[in-house]
């Protein structure tokens, strides 16, 4: 008992600093979600708080530890005198007055971070529904219109973005760790939550609400870009799909639209509009595939048709048995679409 | 001369006293007598073990949870298994162990600390045991044919309603809770009444020990809070069996109404489960101290104020989900506070020990091991409190490390140092030392290695409840320490268990009074004989084992006759009366039955509607067995010699 556990734990802190220092800077993470590398204006302020909140502990931690081993260091020998008394005064100070302070002190920052996360500072330009489905997020820009696509957000660098939420199906909830803390999506009801970075790059994000079967497989990619990208890609993105196709892209075209590809997914400028899966105009350009479930290469998707199944057990998608050389026009055709 | 002769017959009158005491109380080894028996101890000792049987299932379940996510991209466990696994492990470790196995603690110990006969409604007692064990059978096996609930232990609709949820496995869940409910509620109004009115003589409200008041506070937080959850499980029930869509926005429903009524139940639950934990440890410290627990009255008041608060803190557990930023900061406000209490009694305990002399012995080991990993619950349960950071990290895997460091912490660790301190009363047998010793510093270990890395993986955005995770997140080696550390602690708890096992069978016989205790159970026999107490004993101070007025009068005071009880008043404990106390009986099982049967005809009806049939045919069992229950008795009280 002697040996005191706060010790150990104290170290924590430094070693989680110095592993996350050596996988951001290794970039051994391709991609990381920590709220403690935060990026966004939320987010950042989040883990001002958190590290203000984690020293508070910890000084009161040794606090507590110091009084402990206090006691089992002096109080264990035969000859230590019992006492009477009631300790009010000590009671009263330790765990009542200087508690009461640091509490009131701690929830009044929360209540500044709180009013600083409910809107930015600046009305937002740029506005987009996220709309979450079992298991993936459809994303459709009101402001600028038109454009359409799945786990994928984009946002333009140094500009807030409003993002209205809704769900589809069951509860979701969207979280971005390094750009803002969770808003849920709740059935009946439109949430709003803000994001904002000065720093381009992508941010992980996952569903963070459990819905269901693949709700591990529910991820999206936050992509902040100079605003002129931005606008390149939202209007690239709000197009109809290319019509100039080689002849086995077009021959795959051919099968998506007469094949059961088109009742349930869609492909702008074509006649393929189901709206079951996510929007597929531009399918050939992003992260992954199944929202986080396999990277986007010719390969998985060809994987994902024939038995998506395999690879996320769950999802709405049946196999589909698609004859090889179909698949091959299919595959050629969907990596073009970016 | 004369007066040994007068001593020598005022022994020998008090032996066949007690004898004809023994032919009241005592229950001959028979299997009706094990379906029938009312005892307090005998029930209690069953609520614990059963309790501890869920445990080991729960358990098991999480072991294999925690060996799916020990690596990345693992396929140990289909979704579906997962699922099921991670609600099962979650909601029978809530309802089927930690509040069950207080209750046997509440059970065993109660009586005897207040220094009664038994409880005051003994059948309904043995009714509440009966249906905590057919309710926790029911959700096991569902679990067995792989029909469990999957929809965590929280529920939260749309997932668990139709069309999300088609099987019948969260019909399992809504049924089984109510199930379970009814014996939940029986046990707190039973604790209610038997505190209230049958304390020793002497015994008023302010020389009550801390753990039977921590037991008053939580009956009453668990009278009160329990109807949210019925309500929200009755209305889920007839939401999936009967399109009701009270959870419908389709139709004018409302999935928050569902995480409100749930979580009206669910916060004061944590403290439901925590306070019988704070008042073990306030009944452990003092054998180990040497002294009272120090500012009794500031305790009491601590216990009192939690019970309220608790109530005013449940939307803490809905900061993500869009409700208005003033509800925000007051619902905030209250949680911040109500760990002013628990910092109370945190400081109350420390000076105890800072003005005792410290006899280190396992049970206060483990209050240590508590004190450690309930204060570290406790900052991050701060943190949760304050919105905007609650945000970021709840349904993160920061909240999992933070609320098993609370319940494992502050429930667990006071639950072994129980045991192990009243392991002598509740089977005459001492523990092994030594291996208690190596089992709390295993469990120590084992627990801080799983659920420390967890803070770690969650502020990395790792979320809970996702079957599997990629690798290169910077995640994979925190969860394989977790997983490492689980292992430690299966062992750790293991070790508890053969040394349970072991005192069961080759411990040492125990002393009345191993510890020199300050409370009335240490006054009677180990194990206490079905009577209790043979004369009523006498309460004169907090400490009634450390007051000779007490111990003195228990050796000469006449007993008791019959199979009676004294009642006392509420407030000051004055003697009122005495009363019978029933005899056992199978009325309890046969209702408990009953309501099996209805519970099994819902469930099989989801199968098949012939089914309703039978759960009616269960309902007039109940009733039946009700009646007979109620029907008034053939003697009055003038006839049966206790009027007042």
């Amino acid at each position: 008992m002697r040996r005191d556990p706060s010790r150990h734990r104290a170290r924590t802190p430094w070693r989680l600093t110095i592993v996350l220092c050596a996988l951001v800077l290794g970039g051994c993470a391709r991609h990381e979600q920590s709220t403690l590398h935060a990026s966004g204006a939320g987010a950042q302020r989040i883990e001002g708080l958190w590290w203000l909140m984690f020293w508070i502990a910890m000084a009161v931690f040794a606090e507590v530890m110091l009084l402990l081993g206090w006691a089992l260091w002096r109080r264990r020998r035969a000859r230590a005198k019992i006492r009477g008394g009631d300790a009010i005064g000590g009671i009263a100070v330790l765990g009542v007055v200087i508690p009461f302070a640091i509490l009131v002190t701690v929830y009044g920052l929360g209540l500044r971070d709180l009013n600083a996360l409910a809107a930015p500072r600046q009305d937002p330009a740029v506005t987009v529904d996220v709309i979450g489905h079992q298991w993936w997020w459809e994303i459709r820009y009101a402001d600028p219109a038109g454009a359409v696509t799945a786990n994928e957000l984009h946002i333009p660098v140094g500009e807030p973005v409003r993002v209205r939420l809704r769900t589809a199906d069951v509860q979701h909830s969207f979280w971005v760790p390094q750009l803002m803390p969770k808003t849920d999506l709740i059935a009946g009801k439109v949430n709003e939550t803000w994001l904002q970075t000065g720093t381009a790059g992508s941010y992980r994000a996952q569903c963070a609400e459990y819905c269901g079967k693949q709700h591990a497989f529910m991820a999206l990619m936050v992509v902040a870009q100079p605003r002129a990208d931005f606008d390149a890609w939202a209007a690239a993105t709000a197009q109809p799909a290319t019509t100039t196709l080689t002849a086995d892209q077009q021959r795959g075209r051919a099968v998506f639209e007469r094949s059961s590809c088109a009742s349930c997914h869609t492909v702008r400028g074509t006649t393929a509009t189901g709206r079951v899966g996510p929007d597929l105009t531009t399918v050939g350009s992003r992260w992954s595939i199944g929202a986080g479930a396999a990277p986007n290469d010719a390969g998985h998707l060809g994987g994902w048709i024939v038995n998506s199944q395999t690879i996320k057990p769950g999802n709405k998608m049946p196999p589909q048995p698609v004859p090889a050389q179909d698949l091959q026009d299919l595959l050629s055709y969907l990596r073009s679409l970016k | 001369m004369s007066v040994d002769t007068e001593e020598q017959s005022r022994s020998t009158s008090r032996d066949e006293a007690l004898a004809e005491l023994e032919r009241d109380w005592g229950e001959r080894p028979s299997l009706r007598g094990w379906f029938s028996t009312v005892d307090h101890k005998r029930i209690g000792r069953r609520y614990m073990v059963t309790a501890g049987i869920f445990f080991i299932l729960a358990g098991t379940d999480a072991m294999i949870l925690r060996t799916q996510l020990a690596r990345p991209n693992a396929t140990l466990l289909s979704p579906e298994m997962y699922d099921q696994l991670f609600t099962m492990h979650g909601t029978a470790m809530i309802f089927l162990f930690s509040t069950p196995m207080f209750f046997g603690f509440g059970n065993f110990l109660v009586p005897l600390l207040i220094g009664a006969r038994d409880m005051a409604f003994p059948r309904l007692n043995a009714f509440g045991y009966w249906v905590f064990v057919c309710a926790g059978t029911v959700m096991f096996t569902s679990q067995l044919v792989g029909r469990a609930p999957d929809g965590g232990w929280f529920g939260y609709v749309p997932l668990t309603d139709t069309p999300y949820s088609t099987g019948v496995n969260l019909d399992v869940y809504s049924l089984g809770l109510l199930f379970l409910g009814v014996s939940t509620t029986a046990g707190a109004i039973n604790f209610i009444v038997t505190v209230v009115k049958m304390r020793a003589p002497g015994m008023s409200l302010n020389r009550m020990p801390l753990f039977v008041w921590a037991i008053v506070g939580t009956s009453f937080m668990v009278i009160f809070a329990l109807p949210a959850l019925n309500l929200a499980n009755a209305m889920l029930f007839l939401d999936r069996r009967f399109g009701a869509h009270f959870f419908d926005p389709g139709h004018g429903g409302s999935t928050l109404l569902w995480q409100h009524l749930f979580w009206i139940f669910g916060h004061p639950d944590v403290y439901i489960i925590v306070m019988p934990a704070l008042g073990i440890v306030s009944a452990v410290l003092p054998a180990f101290c040497r002294r009272g627990v120090v500012a009794y009255p500031l305790m009491v008041l601590a216990i009192v104020t939690i019970s309220i608060i608790s109530f005013g803190v449940w939307v803490h557990h809905m900061f993500a989900t869009g409700l208005p930023q003033l509800s925000y900061s007051f619902f905030s406000a209250a949680s911040t506070l109500i760990t002013i209490p628990s910092g109370i009694q945190i400081f109350a305990w420390l000076f105890t020990m800072l003005r005792g002399r410290i006899v280190v012995r396992t049970p206060f080991l483990f209050v240590v091991g508590f004190i450690v990993t309930f204060v570290l619950g406790g900052f991050t349960g701060v943190m949760f409190a304050i919105t905007a950071f609650d945000q970021q990290v709840t349904d993160s895997y920061f909240v999992v490390a933070h609320f098993h460091y609370v319940l494992f912490g502050g429930a667990v660790f006071p639950m072994l140092a129980g045991i192990y301190f009243w392991l002598p009363k509740f089977t005459g047998r001492m523990y092994a030392e030594r291996l208690s010793r190596w089992a709390f510093w295993l469990v120590f270990l084992g627990f801080n290695t799983t659920f420390m890395p967890m803070h770690v993986s969650g502020l990395l955005g790792m979320p809970r409840r996702i079957y599997t995770y990629p690798g290169g997140l910077g995640w994979d080696i925190w969860n394989l320490i977790s997983t490492v550390g689980a292992y430690i602690l299966a062992v750790g708890l293991l070790l508890v268990l053969i040394g349970v096992v072991h005192a069961v069978r080759r411990g040492a016989p125990a002393p009345d009074d191993p510890w020199q205790g300050d409370t009335l159970e240490w006054g009677t026999t180990s194990p206490p004989r079905p009577y209790n107490f043979a004369p009523v004993p006498q309460v004169h101070s907090l400490h009634p084992m450390w007051d000779e007025r007490t111990t003195g009068a228990l050796a000469i005071d006449e007993p008791l006759p019959d199979h009676r009880a004294m009642t006392t008043s509420e407030l000051d404990g004055r003697e009122e009366g005495v009363i019978e106390m029933p005899e056992a009986s199978l009325l309890p099982l046969a209702v408990a039955a009953g309501i099996l049967v209805v519970v099994l005809g819902l469930l099989w009806a989801w199968y098949w509607t012939g089914w309703y049939w039978f759960a009616g045919a269960g309902a007039l069992l109940i009733f039946g067995a009700v009646a007979r229950w109620l029907w008034p008795p053939e003697r009055t009280p003038e006839e049966a010699g206790v009027a007042s």
